[in-house]
């Protein structure tokens, strides 16, 4: 690999003596040898596992519970329900002040999305809990539902979940996020051409290749070491230390390797509900997602839909961009109204564009709660906006590369948050990829910098 | 649930342990002969991450019963490169940075040792078809494919 070193050559501090070498791995002797330690390959006599009774059904009341026969199952320990939680209603982003607290750790009344936790089965056997999971009665009054996030915005659509009247999270602006800049009316009128397009997505699963879980091993003096693979051991700790209503010093919580997560391990599912299952029998307890749960159960990427309205010059200046952004985040908010609120920041683009409109919403669904996934809230984004830039670069004629050198942002413009840019490096960036992948663009984009804009 | 004995070598080590009737060759290794080399990522026969070597034969441990197993001589990726010198595909991995997470290597190393153990020269579509049953989400193929082909020309060095 060839590294460009006279890019920036006077800001940097270092020779980049590092960059361009392959170290190795500190983990990767583990892994070769099989001697790495994920949580899973502990052993502890006494072992109990915990399996889930989950909603069957996108969106139903409880009527009631019956667990008697399940209690009565050969090996089975304990039965959990909603009462057992000392804390049942939780968000996970509260810790930065991101509420309301809006998902029970297990449902009582309500179930909003097919897959949700409802009563915790506790046997000696991964297998005597799962027979005796299946035994657990739950009667639903089965709902409507709703899986799209404009229908979920219309007036008198299903309510998905109680905390956020008319489906959207409220943030301290309003029901959106927005950010506004320049006058987007006069930007069009004065606009060669209009463009306005909308794009979609599907939820992703993480799909990591080690499934969610956690075991957990009473330590006495209502103490808890809680061996676990997420991503998040903060949010961890802390979450259980207010769903279980105890101070953290009670809870160890030991990370370590994650095998894959990609997002999908950073929410706070496994843990609270094993440690209480650990508290309440005395006993070690495992609680690990199989293939199934992971795939159906833990939490995606979200769905968006963006509706992009750009209006550009014939020479090539993007001058106006309105985008509406729609984040679906199921039935419960996990960390999909950050990833909303980061949508809002990204939509510019890394383009300078002298109008620009934007809001975000997030939406409830009954669909599976959607949550954090490589680059969530900004990386759908980037699809559709670059999309978009092509589409725009063929309405007037114009190569893609070209019109983006156009449009690129430079040091010392006033971005759309009205923050100027530093330190831009695209148009460097650019050049060396048209370089690389012989892309033929004019000599003057070539002669470009992202130091300063051409007259 | 009744108890059977079962007899095998793991590693080159006689073993014989009791183990649940219907137990899995996985459960029984990593639960109950400490080897936790060979992973559980499905247990349903599709990701790989549990691949050991039964008499010479590549084997996914989730849908093998230990009891099927008496009398074998099984393979893990703990059984390999002992002494501190690491088996060739182990070495090729580790340099050739094709391990991320870690979470499939182990079941990598052992396809990748069944391909070399029956082809000391594997051309890349031999390579590719011998590691299609292993899941990988972290890495992408192309350096554990690199990897494997590494390891065949070391070894080929070796005899040469
Ligand atoms: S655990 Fe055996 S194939 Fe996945
Ligand atoms: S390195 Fe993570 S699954 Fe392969």
């Amino acid at each position: 690999m060839e590294l460009r070193k006279s890019y920036f050559a006077d800001e940097r501090k270092d020779d980049l003596h590092e960059i361009g070498q392959s170290r190795p791995r500190s983990d990767a002797p583990g892994h070769v040898t099989g001697k790495t330690v994920y949580f899973a390959d502990r052993t502890f006599p006494d072992l109990l596992h915990l399996k889930m009774v989950r909603s069957p059904h996108h969106h139903a009341n409880i009527r009631s519970i019956d667990t008697s026969e399940a209690e009565k199952h050969p090996g089975v320990i304990r039965v959990l329900t909603a009462k057992d939680v000392p804390h049942n209603v939780y968000t996970i982003l509260i810790l930065i002040q991101v509420g309301p607290e809006d998902e029970t750790v297990l449902a009582d009344k309500k179930v909003s999305w097919k897959g949700e936790a409802v009563v915790a089965v506790v046997a000696t056997s991964e297998r005597a809990a799962q027979e005796a999971a299946a035994k657990v009665k739950v009667d639903y009054e089965v709902l409507p539902a709703v899986f799209d996030v404009l229908e979920a915005l219309e007036p008198g659509a299903v309510q998905v979940n109680e905390h956020h009247p008319g489906n959207y999270y409220h943030y301290d602006s309003g029901d959106h996020r927005k950010v506004r800049f320049g006058d987007i009316e006069a930007g069009f009128a004065m606009a060669d051409h209009i463009l306005e397009e909308t794009y979609s997505s599907s939820p992703i699963e993480q799909a990591p290749t080690e499934t969610t879980g956690c075991i957990v091993a009473p330590e006495g003096n209502d103490r808890f070491t809680c061996y676990t693979n997420t991503q998040a051991m903060f949010f961890t700790l802390d979450n259980a230390s207010i769903i279980l209503q105890m101070p953290g010093h009670k809870l160890h919580m030991v990370g370590g390797t994650v095998g894959g997560g990609f997002g999908g391990k950073v929410d706070v599912i496994v843990e609270p509900i094993a440690i209480l299952a650990a508290k309440l029998t005395g006993r070690p307890v495992s609680f690990i997602y199989s293939r199934e749960e992971e795939m159906q159960i833990s939490s995606p990427r979200a769905a968006e839909k963006i509706i992009i309205r750009d209006g550009v010059m014939d020479d090539g200046r993007l001058v106006a961009r309105q985008v509406t952004g729609y984040t679906d985040a199921g039935a419960y908010s996990r960390h999909s109204p950050y990833g909303a609120q980061k949508g809002a920041a990204h939509y510019p683009g890394p383009y300078t564009v002298p109008n620009v409109w934007i809001d975000t919403y997030c939406v409830y669904t009954n669909r599976t709660p959607s949550s954090a996934m490589r680059g969530f809230g900004v990386t759908i984004a980037d699809f559709a906006l670059e999309v978009q830039m092509d589409k725009l670069a063929r309405l007037i004629g114009m190569d893609p590369l070209e019109f983006r050198f156009i449009n690129a942002y430079r040091d010392g413009d006033m971005k759309a948050h009205r923050q100027p840019t530093e330190g831009a490096a695209l148009i460097e960036c650019m050049q060396e990829a048209a370089r690389v992948s012989n892309w033929p663009v004019a000599q003057k984009y070539l002669d470009m910098s992202s130091r300063t804009r051409e007259a | 649930m009744a108890r059977v004995p079962v007899q095998f070598r793991l590693n080159g080590e006689d073993r014989a342990e009791f183990v649940e009737s219907g137990t899995t060759l996985l459960h029984a290794l990593r639960d109950t002969m400490g080897d936790i080399s060979p992973k559980g990522g499905c247990h349903q026969g599709t990701c790989g991450a549990c691949s050991v070597i039964v008499d010479g034969e590549l084997r996914l441990s989730c849908l093998t019963l230990a009891e099927s197993c008496e009398g074998a001589a099984i393979e893990t990726t703990a059984g390999l490169g002992r002494d501190g010198v690491l088996y060739p595909v182990q070495r090729a991995i580790l340099d050739g940075f094709a391990t991320q997470c870690g979470f499939c290597t182990p079941g990598m190393v052992m396809a990748a040792k069944a391909l070399l153990d029956h082809t000391p020269n594997p051309t890349r579509e031999d390579v590719i078809e011998a590691i299609s049953g292993n899941i990988c989400r972290c890495t992408g193929y192309e350096p554990i494919i690199n990897a494997v082909l590494a390891a065949a020309r070391s070894n080929s060095q070796n005899a040469g």
